[in-house]
């Protein structure tokens, strides 16, 4: 292992990259691109639900009612309508999601005290939005109902109705629940994995592609120079990455960081180091370009994408599903990110993921040298 | 000499056939990859909540408290993964990420509600994942109110037998219920929704990633060249690179669907034909893209990374995953100049809504314009390139 060949590996690298600018300047914006969307444009959270009313009854009972959901900030009613066919159409459109529609005997019911329903239609389509939009519109019912049955205690002189049981709700760690929050840390996993996925697995496959592997191998470079050298260039850039992540994402979009950055920057190096190994190894064994980025994206980036708990928590994964995103170094890397800027959590609580993003890093490159040495030989 | 010569086309399409099926790795890295990305997606792209894991903490431990934790199992939305005795053991839990919420009710609370105290039971959600934690912390709120509910209605209906003469005045107080119709996908499953999303996002980055791939591949070995000093001509170059993707991405539209009906059981109310003819019309816009891209790049590696450039946003602006409505006003514009949006929707339309022409017009219209106009573009910069 000679420190000199190893170094002019590492320039030649260098050298490669700075010499196709375009590659170059694609994958710092990426990770650009990609925070853009996550910090600014796309959320899960819903509100302003888009709705049509249908009130069949047309009383002052009725338009109370109403006034609920046009007073919640998660509904936005747009329009009137007097009969199924125009929310039947909209809907089909996808210009509204739901309908409220009161019944025409409902003032009568409630006036008389007796059982009265309203109907809400939703467009299920959308599981997500429908289920959230589900749970609110339970909640603006059920706290109207316990209005209505307490003002009529108060006509029959019964006195006000105390509530019973209050769901005293906190939410912890990202109290505004913002998507973003959650969805910025596990950004830095994706991008270290589109680095290894797009930029590592090509490198030597293109060597041999277009020939220059040959050469290399008759050189007296040992394969973990080779290895060491090309990763070298390519962890300049992801650590790049990672300092523009981690700056606009908490000074420009205001993501909380609570941990110690020396943590993160350990945990990510172990992360990377782990993934651009993985990328030469995908690299040596794939000898075509076009091979070469079908594994990777197959065994890198889309399970960094899928199977992290980056935007869909693993425990709602069946149960097969969970125990594949065991082997995902990504899974372990993701939950250290959230850990480190929503929760402020450490090493010793996070002591488990940091060992086995070690293991995993140690354990590619042996065999990226292995596969290498194979190669060579 | 001037009209195209459909040997040529075919002598080329026979060539680009033969070189892709030579390898046979390559022969199952076409096909295998969309069936596996469709069902890790479809598995795993999933924003239902159900069984979520939480801590049980119950420091009063009185028959009431009982109740509330029959109403959370009950509810089959509740997994009690953890019963911590303090609130130090709570936190831990919760900072760990072992659970994903945590029910604490204190002393007292049965003694509150015997004496008709209000009282109340504490929900902690680790709102990490936002999405989630919403629907977690709905669920909760959505028991402990009607728990609530509960009680106040046994107390009332004991208080007013003993004031009514004529017996219970209970039935004079109105109830007001609430029923709800989902349409298109009545059990709420994210599956029905994402499965055929995924189709619509595989089709378009395999087809544009080969397209820009296998151009610019002829151009980095060199055999660019060879195939410039052949009396083939660029327009019928063209058209014999882009054919074979042509048909290679319709056997990915055919395989995937059928995965997506076979293993995910996802509904699919609308017609097949509108869904092949949309997929040809988008299919102009991804081998028109991916064509561009290769006049574009010099390696391999520079026309992945452009190709996964543009993708990324317009696979995230598709409203995919993420729905357009919640965009910021500029963004939701924005979404009007991805391809991709377009074809979702139709995708979607006619998978659960079971729509067709009618509905799905401008979308097609769109997806027409788009497709004819980077096609032409790519057409008249690949012709300057070989001149």
């Amino acid at each position: 292992m000679s420190f000199r060949r190893w170094r002019a590996v590492a320039r030649k690298e260098f050298l490669h990259i700075l010499r196709d600018p375009r590659s170059l300047i694609i994958a710092l914006a990426l990770p650009l691109v990609m925070l853009l969307m996550f910090g600014w444009a796309l959320t899960l959270d819903v509100d302003r639900i888009p709705a049509y009313v249908y009130d069949w009854d047309g009383t002052p009972e009725s338009r109370a009612l109403i006034d609920q959901f046009r007073a919640s900030r998660y509904f936005d009613v747009q329009k009137y309508v007097h009969d199924y066919a125009p929310i039947d159409k909209e809907v089909d459109r996808s210009h509204i999601l739901m309908a409220i529609v009161v019944p025409k005997d409902y003032s009568r019911n409630i006036l008389e005290g007796r059982e009265a329903d309203i109907q809400v239609i939703l467009d299920g389509s959308d599981s997500n939005t429908a289920s959230i939009a589900l749970g609110y519109a339970q909640g603006v019912v059920a706290t109207y109902a316990a209005e209505l049955r307490s003002e009529a205690q108060v006509r029959r002189g019964a006195g006000k109705l105390k509530v019973a049981v209050d769901p005293r709700v906190r939410v912890l760690y990202n109290s505004d629940l913002k998507s973003k929050n959650f969805i910025v840390p596990g950004l830095i996993a994706v991008t270290m994995m589109i680095i290894a996925a797009l930029l590592t697995s090509l490198t030597v496959a293109r060597e041999w592609e277009t020939g220059t592997m040959e050469p290399l191998l008759s050189t007296p470079l040992r394969p973990a120079e080779i290895i060491l050298g090309k990763l070298s260039a390519f962890f300049t850039l992801g650590f790049v990455d990672l300092l523009i992540c981690v700056l606009l994402g908490v000074f420009v979009f205001n993501v909380p960081f609570r941990g110690s950055v020396w943590f993160l920057v350990f945990s990510s190096f172990l992360f990377l180091f782990g993934a651009l190994c993985w990328g030469i190894l995908i690299s040596t064994l794939a000898r075509s370009q076009l091979i070469a980025y079908q594994i990777g994206m197959l065994s890198s980036f889309l399970p960094a994408f899928l199977l992290s708990g980056f935007i869909y928590s693993i425990e709602n994964m069946p149960i097969v599903i969970r125990a594949i995103t065991y082997v995902v170094p990504a899974r372990y890397f993701v939950t250290i990110l959230k850990g480190v800027f929503l929760k402020g959590a450490g090493i010793q609580i996070l002591a488990l993921e940091t060992t086995f993003l070690f293991v995993y890093a140690v354990l590619v490159f042996f065999l990226a040298t292995k596969k290498m040495r194979q190669k060579v030989a | 000499m001037n009209s195209p010569s459909f040997r040529r086309i075919r002598e080329i399409i026979r060539k680009e056939f033969r070189q892709t099926f030579r390898e046979p790795r390559m022969r199952v890295l076409l096909f295998m990859p969309p069936v596996l990305q469709l069902i890790i997606f479809g598995y795993a792209a999933n924003l239902d909540v159900d069984n979520s894991r939480i801590a049980w903490c119950d420091l009063d431990r009185t028959s009431q408290s009982r109740d509330v934790l029959a109403d959370f199992i009950g509810s089959n939305r509740f997994e009690i993964a953890y019963t911590p005795t303090t609130g130090t053991e709570v936190q831990r839990l919760l900072d760990a990420g072992r659970v994903q919420g945590a029910v604490v009710i204190l002393p007292g609370f049965g003694r509150d509600i015997l004496h008709g105290r209000t009282t109340a039971v504490q929900v902690l959600v680790d709102g990490s994942n936002s999405n989630t934690a919403s629907i977690i912390a709905n669920y909760a709120s959505n028991i402990v109110a009607g728990y609530g509910a509960q009680v106040m209605n046994q107390q009332n209906l004991d208080k007013m037998v003993g004031r009514a003469v004529n017996g219970p005045v209970h039935a004079g107080i109105p109830r007001l219920g609430m029923q709800n119709r989902i349409w298109f996908n009545p059990d709420l499953r994210s599956r029905n929704y994402f499965v055929p999303g995924v189709v619509a996002n595989i089709i378009a980055l395999v087809t544009l990633m080969l397209t820009a791939m296998a151009i610019v591949r002829e151009k980095e070995i060199g055999t660019m060249e060879q195939l410039m000093v052949t009396p083939i001509r660029p327009f019928e170059l063209m058209l014999g690179k882009t054919l074979p993707f042509a048909l290679i991405g319709i056997v990915q539209v055919t395989l995937v669907t059928t995965a997506a009906l076979l293993l995910f059981k996802v509904p699919f109310h609308g017609s097949f034909l509108v869904l092949f003819g949309c997929a040809l019309l988008f299919l102009m816009t991804t081998l028109g893209a991916g064509l561009f891209i290769s006049t574009i790049s010099r390696t391999q590696q520079q026309a992945m990374l452009t190709t996964f450039l543009f993708f990324q946003p317009f696979f995230l602006l598709s409203g995919f995953a993420f729905p357009i409505r919640n965009m910021p006003v500029v963004a939701q514009y924005l979404t009007y100049l991805d391809p991709v949006r377009y074809f979702m929707e139709i995708v979607r339309g006619v998978f659960l809504k079971g729509v067709g022409v009618e509905i799905l017009w401008p979308q097609m219209v769109a997806l027409a314009i788009f497709g004819v106009t980077i096609l032409s573009i790519s057409a008249s910069r690949f012709r300057k390139k070989l001149d």
